[in-house]
């Protein structure tokens, strides 16, 4: 009896373990949603066609026999790049046109890129090899593999410099006060255009990143962004969108509760877990476990 | 003396509302001059057109000799011309500091800056008091001496102010007006918008009248100060 209850508990840190690596792609993706989403308010559903195209010029570049270093910077500055083109060409025309119709136009975009994807790199799933030679640690009937670790401390990483970046730079400070008031922004001499394009550009390549580093656990294929670009955006709802460590936080409560689950009662509910707990935040706190209710002094 | 701003037969439509009228307006440099109006008459639009928050549908509108009128906001502010928009529109979620960093946003001389910072905090004592705190913390009336602050910090040659004095404790506005025309004496032009006109009409030089989109009145403040026209419809006598 005692022996099982120590088995149970080695296998929910595993279980955890698994969860916060996976949360923290997750995070790495959900960040470029809660970014663009804090500056124009638009749901982007194309974010994860662009960690799908980042994912696969990273691949190619593996492919021409670049190391893996330069084919992750590959795949972060071509989503990144495709972000601003996408923004300039379609999001940009439709700005003022209200919600609804940027909804629908973002939703048009990542289907196009979907079918785009599979006309120019084909439908076929391709795998990219762990972005550093996987060893895996034993702590009694725990395993962590080196890749996990990086993972996480990479995100962190990441974390700690959107941090530096939006409260000791010009340009990140430029992004927060867009985010509160474009409008007034603008009167402060700020081109309110290149900041907006500047956060898709970020977003994409923090998804770029994420699309290379998670090409271990899944191959790379047209249809990646779709399944994991929407298990990051309920990550950045759970969290509270639009705020940037509500993003972190979203990514790893999803990781961690998807691999609990599928762990301890059944893989099948992997996915189910995570829009029971979209479900839940939305009617008990709406606006994410981080977000704030706006509310205007008089 | 020599205009720094001047509208010429200047229309702005809000969609099917013709907001403001042909209006020729102009500021010469180192005036205040009050634009008067009631609630709806166009006051705000006319600011905004300038600004460049919103496109003149027709006309024209020279800054400094400049035709400004087809730039957008932030190239404006580029040239010398600031606006402390109506409701004051501060960022909420930046520290004071930070607000009025970015007021300063496009300038790079450092000394100057910290010079100005100086001379907003001297000016407004209770921003310096709370410096690192959100700017969401603050009064209505600490809000509107920050969005005057911030619209200072980027040094312009002339200064929109809408409204500086709505919804705020009158001991707040006596402090807000005196830096005002403080402000003016350092050489800032300003136009200001303002729905107190015995206030405005005291420190300003000219004002005009606006209604329905309309000038209807334009004339020396001290003039219009005993026009029985406004001291009927805004200052109650």
């Amino acid at each position: 009896m005692g022996q099982n209850v120590a088995f149970f508990l080695w296998d929910c840190l595993q279980y955890l373990i698994n969860g916060i690596s996976q949360g923290s792609l997750y995070a790495l993706v959900a960040l470029g949603y809660t970014m663009v989403y804090g500056i124009i308010r638009l749901v982007n559903f194309a974010h994860g066609e662009f960690l799908m195209i980042g994912a696969m010029c990273g691949y190619y570049a593996l492919q021409a026999h670049l190391p893996m270093p330069v084919a992750i910077l590959v795949a972060m500055l071509s989503a990144g790049l495709l972000a601003v083109v996408v923004e300039r060409l379609v999001y940009r025309p439709i700005r003022k046109s209200g919600r609804i119709p940027a909804l629908i136009t973002a939703i048009g975009t990542s289907l196009f890129f979907q079918y785009f994807g599979q006309l120019t790199f084909g439908a076929d799933p391709k795998t990219i090899p762990p972005f550093i030679t996987e060893k895996i640690y034993n702590f009694g009937e725990v395993n962590v593999s080196n890749v996990q670790l990086a993972i996480f401390v990479i995100t962190m990483l990441v974390l700690a410099f959107l941090w530096w970046l939006t409260h000791f730079t010009k340009i990140g400070k430029a992004m927060r006060a867009t985010s509160y008031n474009l409008q007034a922004a603008e009167l402060m001499g700020i081109n309110t255009n290149k900041i907006i394009s500047f956060t898709f550009f970020l977003g994409a390549a923090l998804a770029g990143l994420g699309g290379m580093l998670m090409g271990y656990t899944m191959s790379v294929e047209p249809m990646m962004g779709m399944n994991l670009g929407i298990k990051a955006f309920v990550a950045a709802v759970v969290g509270g969108i639009g705020v940037i460590p509500g993003a972190a936080l979203g990514g790893f409560i999803i990781g961690i509760a998807e691999n609990l689950v599928a762990g301890l009662y059944k893989s099948s509910f992997r996915d189910g877990v995570s829009f029971f707990i979209l479900i839940l935040i939305l009617l008990i706190k709406p606006s994410g476990l981080l977000g704030k209710n706006t509310k205007e002094k008089v | 003396m020599s205009l720094i701003l001047e509208l010429k037969n200047t229309n702005t439509h809000y969609g099917a509302i013709h907001a403001v009228k042909n209006i020729n307006l102009f500021v010469e440099t180192g005036e205040i001059v009050t634009l008067l109006g009631s609630n709806g008459a166009g006051k705000t639009t006319t600011l905004h057109t300038i600004s460049g928050l919103q496109t003149a549908s027709s006309g024209e509108i020279c800054f400094k000799g400049i035709a400004i009128h087809k730039l957008p906001a932030h190239k404006i502010t580029a040239l010398g011309l600031a606006q402390s928009p109506e409701g004051r529109q501060i960022f909420a979620n930046l520290s004071i500091k930070e607000n009025l960093e970015m007021g300063a946003y496009l300038r790079r001389d450092k000394a100057g800056i910290a010079d100005d910072l100086k001379y907003v905090y001297s000016m407004f004592p209770k921003l310096l008091d709370r410096e690192h705190q959100l700017a969401q913390t603050l009064s209505g009336g600490e809000q509107q001496m920050l969005a005057i602050a911030r619209a200072f910090m980027s040094k312009p040659e002339l200064l929109l102010l809408d409204e500086p004095s709505l919804g705020i404790a009158p001991i707040l506005v006596s402090t807000i007006f005196k830096a005002i025309k403080e402000i003016n004496q350092r050489g800032m032009s300003i136009l200001l918008v303002e729905q107190n006109a015995y206030l405005a009409l005291n420190i300003s030089h000219r004002a005009y009248v606006l209604t329905n989109g309309e000038i209807s009145l334009q004339g020396k403040a001290a003039d219009l100060l005993n026009n029985s026209e406004i001291k009927k419809a805004y200052l109650g006598q």
